[in-house]
């Protein structure tokens, strides 16, 4: 049976796609981007976060670790040395106060697909169904593909939130269980979009048009990152290239969200951003009107 | 209903929210206020009145005959009050929120006054008159000889026992068994057609083929005064009017108060005719029952948009009665409901906190008695007054059939979201399975419906009276005490064994289903004492002949004059006794992390020095509510037990014990008699409240939550009652609103039987951010998701708070 490393599955799930759906978040992503408000979905492995306000101080973590990474500081708190730590979360098995939480489990497509099914009857009411995100779902292919396929044929609809950024094969291969793909346009520049996610656009954009000719359905995403990609001229290349792909997708305007800066702390790494703010809502409408004017159907927010 | 309701009303700030263009009416504001900023108080006049009565010397009349009369001397004499500018007129007291005492049912002693006036929350004011009056007058002619005093003298030792130690209440005590709602006979027959009916009664009654044809002659001829009463009280409320018409300078005014004298003549002596005749007649009947005796919970008209749309469609056919005409109408009528707060208690319960409402539960929508869709033009003409008024009185609910249009949810999802906890949701289509399941007739149970908190009932046609909640979870206390109630060292349960030396889980939850078994016998057998009590000495002449058949059996409803008589325990506390079966069974039997005899020792001390242990139990335990069968099943097997221990046995009334699931804020005091439980819940703290899971036991989300509950029969009770806790923003947009409508189709595709939603404000919150463990459920949306919002960092956390105090509707 095929498995994959999957770090939540959010029930009642109602930005992600049409009605109430699940959201499977599967580990690992091609791209890194300073801004992302899950930045425990990028590294394929298992990690660790911490909630250090959850701390009993019992000291269980600091007998149990096997690398000694754990130390008690003047409160008798737990403290990792990120040095020592190799993230194999022996610890959060002893952490009943949920101050250590593993992020990142194994499972199967069977185990994944019957905790989605549990929500059969709200998505039957409401038009919902799976989506698989992440991290970059369709980086971890064969999985993401079984649970696509193994959804279908239980009669359950399909979403992919995908930042476009794997082989075209992968896309041909899940399109045909795939109802939906959220897709993600981060910047139209290729230099600027290697320096700020490590990877270039080029084939995510290539991707992104093929798909619209195969007439797929299509709901463009663009995250405004202050700063980053909120420029007039991206954004009007933003509606440049997506109205004249082949056949028009509505586009979400979602605002940038420092949200995901508690979490980058709890996994022991270093938030670039710093203090970046959300961008103000006339900024938002801003971008929505400029994008308007290429004719297309913008909503903000997910 | 809900622990919001405690802090009396719910907006006064004047707001409306409907969006409609005209809002109410000048007088409906200045009403409205009036209402609002009246202070409760207690009325000493009632008592008075009652007390001179039964001060006269009893001459040879039957008990029910005695009843009548006396509330005939209630009706003749009390103070009419029409108050400036009201359309519906009539007052339970002598002024808007003077509310009555019942002395004859139970007598507040002085101390009771005191701390009634004097309590932080929901006080009644209490003038030096009424105490004078109530020391000088009522104390010393009721005092011993109340119903209360009965009934506490009836009981058992061992009643007293358990009564004491928290494992039921008793609600006939205080209030008399009422839980009725009224169907639509009024508005096709007038006080006069009542009278020929009890006539033709009595003319038909045989005494040599019926052996009990002379009690039920004293019934009707009972139920025949006081429906001469309710006639009386309408035509003094004429004369009143009558008099300030002649005083009246303004002319637009005066003819009002001619028309309001027109009709206090007509109704509710006659048939109406018109929608302000129905309306004025349902509130003169609302009286006559609220005044006769103090029945839980208060009565209401029912299903009103069904009620009212004959004479809407009518009247605005005809050009008589505009929209915005009726609009007012129906605003002065809700007007009239806030201005009753619930009687005050007597006793220990006095002092607790208490609420002002009545529980009184206007129906919407659901089904008409032929299974068609029963939402009409007046559906939405009443969710509109309900958004506008936005009152704590009188409260509401929408019955929600899969045969009723989405806009309809949708509208009422609009009010939901204002968040003042109106209306609740219920499922049209199981609470008619409930009712179809324990013998009601297709066409009685389609036009039932809901009241109370979320009671099932035929309305017209059925006694189904609450007669106390049960501690599910004290049960589990006593049960891992061999019968003992460790609180107080007494024995109050059989023997069923020392928990430390239970083989397997099987073997505890055999002892714990033998207490239950025991308890329940035990709150049965006194009640059966109690509802013949009722039946005997304080027999309800007028509610009677509302309730078929009362007249057509001659018999009291009291003693079974209803066409069904139910009887309900409600049983408490389900998330707390499933989530500490699921912790004995988990870490004691399954995975032996934790012995037997530590276990008792860690929750005997309250989990002193044991935090590690307690968040073990807290965070490692499968949980109800999140949709985890290993839990779930367990919920289940509760449920069968407390099924099984109840449902079918006899009451005194011809009619069946069945069980309910609904805490009202009973919750709290029944966690404040029980020591630490295995589900890592400290000493004291509340349980767990309906069919909810216990606070911040939930992680899966709102599905998952419904997905629990819905694994029990809700077919099989009279009503369950399950809480969801929103913030503004995830029903912010139309989408919101949408799914919102989904989740509540989703869940009653399950068969669940009702869901009422809190819009999360500010300052619930700022207690989550205090204790996040009792909050760890609260969903949160973010950006373009939703979290948790005690997994947020402060400075994230802080930011919605402000967000959500500039987006509170």
């Amino acid at each position: 049976m095929t498995t994959g490393i999957v770090f939540d599955i959010k029930r009642f799930s109602i930005h992600d796609g049409p009605g109430i759906r699940t959201t499977v978040f599967l580990k690992g992503c091609p791209l890194h981007c300073p801004w992302c408000h899950n930045p425990e979905s990028q590294h394929p492995d298992p990690d660790v976060m911490l909630y250090p306000g959850r701390c009993i101080a019992c000291g269980s973590c600091v007998d149990a670790c096997p690398e000694h990474a754990i130390s008690r500081d003047a409160e008798g708190k737990a403290v990792t040395d990120p040095a020592l730590c190799k993230r194999c979360g022996t610890c959060t098995e002893h952490c009943y106060a949920e101050a250590r939480r593993r992020v990142g489990q194994e499972m199967t497509v069977s185990e994944v697909v019957e905790e989605v099914e549990r929500d059969r009857d709200f998505y039957e009411e409401s038009g919902g169904g799976v989506t698989l995100s992440g991290g970059e779902p369709l980086s971890q292919k064969a999985f993401a593909l079984e649970l696509l396929r193994e959804s279908r044929e239980r009669g359950i609809r399909t979403a992919v939130d995908t930042c476009g950024a794997v082989a075209w094969s992968v896309f041909e291969a899940v399109r045909p269980y795939t109802d939906l793909f959220l897709y993600d346009i981060k910047h139209m520049d290729d230099a600027a979009h290697r320096e700020n996610t490590g990877a270039g656009n080029r084939r995510i954009l290539k991707n992104l048009e093929k798909l619209s000719a195969l007439g797929h359905a299509i709901n463009l995403r663009f995250a405004v990152i202050p700063g980053i990609n909120d420029d007039e001229e991206n954004i009007r290349r933003t509606g440049a290239f997506a109205a004249a792909l082949p056949n028009r997708h509505p586009v979400s305007v979602l605002p940038f969200h420092a949200a995901g800066g508690e979490k980058y702390k709890r996994l022991g790494q270093s938030y670039t951003l710093g203090e970046l703010g959300p961008p103000q809502d006339h900024r938002i409408a801003g971008v929505a009107r400029l994008l308007e004017a290429y004719d297309l159907e913008v909503r903000i927010g997910g | 209903m809900d622990k919001e309701f405690d802090s009396g009303p719910v907006d006064d700030s004047g707001r409306y929210g409907s969006g409609k263009a005209q809002g109410p009416t000048a007088r409906v504001r200045r009403l409205r206020q009036q209402s609002l900023d009246a202070e409760p108080s207690i009325s000493t006049e009632r008592a008075v009145l009652m007390t001179a009565f039964y001060r006269q010397p009893r001459t040879l009349v039957s008990e029910p005959v005695w009843r009548a009369r006396a509330f005939r001397h209630l009706m003749e004499h009390r103070t009419v009050c029409i108050l400036d500018g009201e359309l519906i007129v009539g007052e339970k007291g002598p002024e808007p929120k003077a509310t009555p005492t019942y002395p004859e049912l139970c007598c507040h002693s002085l101390e009771d006054f005191e701390i009634l006036d004097g309590r932080e929350k929901t006080p009644f004011r209490v003038s030096e008159q009424a105490r004078r009056e109530q020391a000088g007058t009522v104390i010393p002619f009721w005092q011993g000889r109340s119903m209360r005093d009965r009934i506490l003298e009836a009981m058992a030792p061992e009643w007293h026992e358990a009564y004491q130690a928290g494992i039921f209440t008793e609600f006939m005590e205080q209030r008399s068994p009422g839980h009725t709602v009224l169907d639509d006979k009024i508005y096709r027959k007038g006080m006069l057609d009542f009278i020929a009916d009890i006539e033709a009664a009595m003319d038909g009654l045989d005494d040599s083929a019926d052996p009990l044809a002379w009690e039920r002659r004293e019934q009707l001829k009972a139920m025949k005064i006081t429906a001469g009463a309710i006639i009386t009280l309408g035509r003094r409320h004429a004369e009143e009017a009558r008099r300030q018409a002649g005083l009246e300078k303004n002319a637009q005014r005066r003819a009002e108060l001619e028309e309001i004298a027109r009709i206090c003549d007509k109704v509710p002596a006659n048939r109406p005719d018109t929608f302000h005749e129905a309306l004025q007649y349902y509130w003169f009947v609302h009286l006559g029952v609220t005044s006769e005796l103090n029945p839980w919970d208060a009565f209401n008209p029912g299903k009103l948009d069904q009620h009212l749309y004959p004479f809407y469609r009518r009247e605005t056919a005809a050009g008589t009665l505009t929209r915005r005409a009726a609009e007012e109408l129906l605003h002065c009528f809700w007007i009239k409901f806030n201005n009753q707060p619930a009687p005050p208690k007597v006793g220990v319960t006095a002092a607790e906190s208490s609420t002002y409402t009545d529980f009184a539960q206007i129906n919407t929508g659901g089904v008409k008695a032929d299974g068609s869709d029963a939402v009409n033009e007046v559906t939405y003409l009443l969710l509109d007054v309900i958004e506008e008024m936005r009152l704590l009185q009188p409260s509401s609910s929408v019955q929600l059939s899969r045969k009723n249009p989405d806009r309809f949810m949708k509208r009422a999802a609009r009010i939901i979201r204002t968040g003042f906890g109106q209306p609740s949701v219920f499922n049209t289509d199981v609470v008619i399975q409930e009712m179809l399941r324990t013998g009601k007739t297709l066409e009685d149970a389609r036009n039932g419906g809901t009241s109370g908190c979320v009671e099932t009932g035929a309305f017209g046609k059925e006694n189904y009276c609450l007669t106390g909640y049960f501690n599910l979870p004290k049960i589990l206390e006593i049960t891992l005490h061999d019968g003992v109630d460790p609180q107080s060292g007494k024995r109050l349960g059989p023997r069923t064994g020392q928990a430390a030396e239970f083989k397997d889980y099987d073997e505890l939850f055999a002892a714990f289903a033998r207490q239950v078994r025991h308890f329940v016998d035990i709150k049965i057998r006194g009640n059966q004492v109690i509802e013949q009590l009722y039946a005997h000495h304080l027999p309800v002449p007028f509610l009677s002949l509302l309730i078929d058949d009362c007249i057509a059996t001659g018999r009291d409803y009291h003693a079974g004059g209803a066409r069904y008589n139910t009887s309900y325990i409600q049983g408490v506390g389900l998330g707390s006794i499933t989530d500490s079966l699921s912790a004995i069974r988990h870490h004691v039997f399954n995975e032996k992390s934790v012995s037997m005899t530590e276990l008792l020792d860690a929750l005997g001390s309250d989990f002193d020095g044991q935090e590690r242990l307690r968040q073990l139990l807290v965070n490692r335990t499968p949980r109800y509510g999140n949709d985890d069968d290993r839990a779930d099943d367990i919920m289940r097997e509760v449920f069968e037990v407390y099924f099984g221990a109840i449902d079918g046995r006899p009451n005194s009334k011809g009619g069946s014990y069945r069980i309910n699931l609904l805490p009202t804020t009973v919750h709290v005091y029944f966690g404040s008699v029980i020591g630490a439980m295995p589900d890592g819940r400290r000493a004291g703290k509340p349980l767990s409240e309906g069919i909810s899971p216990v606070q911040g036991a939930d992680r899966k989300g709102p599905t998952a939550v419904l997905r629990s509950a819905a694994k029990m029969d809700h077919a099989r009770t009279g009503g369950t009652l399950l809480n969801q806790k929103f913030t503004p923003q995830v029903l912010k947009d139309e989408e919101g609103l949408d799914k919102l409508v989904q989740l509540v189709r989703g869940y009653f595709r399950l068969d669940g039987h009702h869901i009422q939603f809190n819009v999360v404000d500010a300052e619930t919150l700022r207690k989550a951010q205090a204790s996040p463990e009792e909050y760890r459920d609260l969903i949160v949306r973010v950006a373009g998701y939703s979290d948790y919002f005690c997994d947020l960092g402060e400075a994230l956390q802080e930011e919605i708070i402000t967000r959500t105090e500039h987006e509170a509707f």
